[in-house]
């Protein structure tokens, strides 16, 4: 063990260390005094593991975990204009969101370039709530700040208005069903209802990026200790767990969803992503990135790009983060995110690859794990999929 | 967590036991574990193979890194701990005993290891 090396991987980001003291949730105290190893994430002091990180991930997979997501970037958006403002910044047709309903979209630069990918919640006629990456959140405020110049609504930065506490995994209706009276029944994957839980007033949004079953809880700061402790209590009986960002990144990996910074980055399209069902052309009016983007999805006619797949190893050693892809002797693509799949119970990753590489069963390919090419099989994404 | 008085340890994370016959066997510490989380996959040097004081002898992957393996001292693999290769959370639940590494003949110790107070003060710092 190298002491640069613990310093340097122990942290589990590879993000660069912010130079200004970290940010802290209103949780920090309770985190550390569960135990949790912190980590700096995108300037944020936030939880990476509270024991094993692969209990962890499989407690939410077979019961319940509790994660403090507070760094992620609340921006709401208000106004008479507010739909057609998102709908002029972001790729998605957001005016057609339904009031309570939420939206998985991206804002994009005018070269098609992906800024952020977002969810956005529709909380009135004339209120959304943007929810940005934490490392984004100022460039996705700052964009549609600028781009709301002429329109009728308010851009509001509201990061610091909201702590956000997730419930994910089987046992979560449970757990939140045993303190509110929202109807959670009727409250359908991506949807967001104003309700109280544990007494506290909160957003109540069934999203997540686990893969499972679960609701995120938007809440003033000075509640969160209270609806943790709440949660944490009504969840003793079902084997729910606090779980930290380590876990959340192999729960997504596993599910087959990007994180910005991985899959999506300014260099790529929503169709360089495959995730170009997120433009919704036939949207009224103009948006930002509109041409580039329409040149982009004609390109892919004639001009197929590297293609987003899954990698599942035949061994044991684990492929990271831009690792080459290789097959044939030549490299033919690069991980962009990689992790032991405790579901799987091997490496997975994800990766893009040349177009005549990304057949699932494509044979011959392999990782280049610090200049050993160890073998790997292709598959469809995702790697795991709930049963409903 | 508690270091084992009677081992010795290294600056990088590697602890080392008395010697037996000459042998003495190599893990690395509880620290070292808890900050790495859980391990997924352990490579160790072959028996056979001579390693040196301060050198990579090794790898240790967990779920969010790669960790290079230094050896504490010189010397000549005699044995390593094929039940860790096999269940690699072992360096997790049991570093300093069945989650030991490898053993190793020793030729040459260096003298800046420390005793278990002195990593102890090492490591909280």
């Amino acid at each position: 063990m190298g002491r640069n090396d613990l310093a340097r991987h122990a942290l589990g980001d590879n993000r660069p260390m912010s130079s200004t003291e970290p940010r802290l949730t209103a949780l920090d105290a309770l985190h550390r005094s569960l135990g949790a190893t912190m980590t700096d994430f995108a300037g944020w002091d936030m939880p990476l593991r509270y024991g094993s990180e692969r209990d962890e991930h499989n407690a939410v997979r077979t019961k319940a975990g509790l994660f403090d997501l507070s760094h992620m970037g609340e921006i709401t958006v208000t106004g008479p204009q507010a739909a057609a403002l998102l709908n002029f910044a972001l790729v998605g047709n957001i005016a057609s969101v339904a009031v309570g309903r939420a939206r998985y979209t991206m804002i994009c630069r005018e070269d098609g370039g992906i800024l952020d990918d977002l969810i956005v919640y529709r909380l009135a006629e004339t209120e959304y709530m943007v929810v940005a990456n934490a490392s984004n959140a100022q460039v996705v405020l700052d964009a549609l700040v600028e781009r709301s110049a002429g329109f009728d609504a308010e851009v509001r930065d509201d990061r610091d208005a909201y702590a956000l506490i997730a419930v994910q995994g089987p046992e979560s209706p449970g757990i939140l069903k045993s303190l509110t009276d929202a109807d959670l029944d009727g409250l359908k994957y991506y949807a967001g209802l104003p309700g109280t839980v544990a007494g506290v007033p909160a957003l109540i949004a069934r999203t997540g990026y686990t893969g499972e079953d679960g609701f995120e809880l938007f809440v003033k700061p000075e509640h969160a200790v209270e609806l943790w402790q709440a949660l944490t209590k009504a969840g003793e009986g079902v084997g729910l767990v606090p779980c930290g960002l380590s876990c959340r990144d192999t729960l997504r990996l596993e599910a087959g969803m990007p994180l910005y910074g991985h899959e999506l980055s300014t260099e790529l399209t929503p169709f360089d992503a495959g995730l170009g069902r997120v433009v919704k052309f036939e949207k009224e009016g103009d948006f930002v990135g509109r041409q580039a983007l329409r040149e982009a999805l004609e390109n892919l006619n004639h001009d197929v790009p590297r293609v987003l797949v899954g990698l599942i190893a035949e061994g044991r050693r684990v492929p990271r983060a831009g690792y080459a892809v290789v097959a044939d002797g030549q490299v033919i693509g690069e991980v962009t995110s990689g992790a032991p799949s405790p579901t799987l119970g091997k490496p997975i990753a994800m990766a893009y690859v040349d177009a005549a590489y990304a057949a699932p069963g494509t044979s011959g390919v392999g990782v280049d794990i610090r200049g050993s090419h160890e073998p790997y099989e292709v598959v469809a994404l995702p790697f795991y999929k709930r049963q409903k | 967590m508690s270091n084992p008085q009677q081992l010795r340890y290294s600056k990088e994370h590697e602890w080392l036991s008395g010697a037996e016959d000459g042998v003495s066997t190599v893990g690395i510490t509880e620290h070292a574990a808890n900050a790495l989380g859980d391990v997924v996959f352990v490579q160790l040097p072959e028996v056979g193979d001579t390693v040196t004081a301060g050198e990579t002898c090794g790898e240790l992957e967990s779920t969010k890194s790669v960790s290079d393996l230094y050896s504490p001292v010189s010397g000549e693999v005699t044995e390593v701990n094929e039940d860790v290769v096999n269940d690699p959370s072992l360096v997790n639940s049991a570093p300093f005993e069945g989650g030991w590494l490898f053993k190793v003949r020793v030729a040459e110790e260096p003298a800046d290891l420390l005793s278990a107070d002195e990593y102890t003060a090492f490591s909280a710092g």
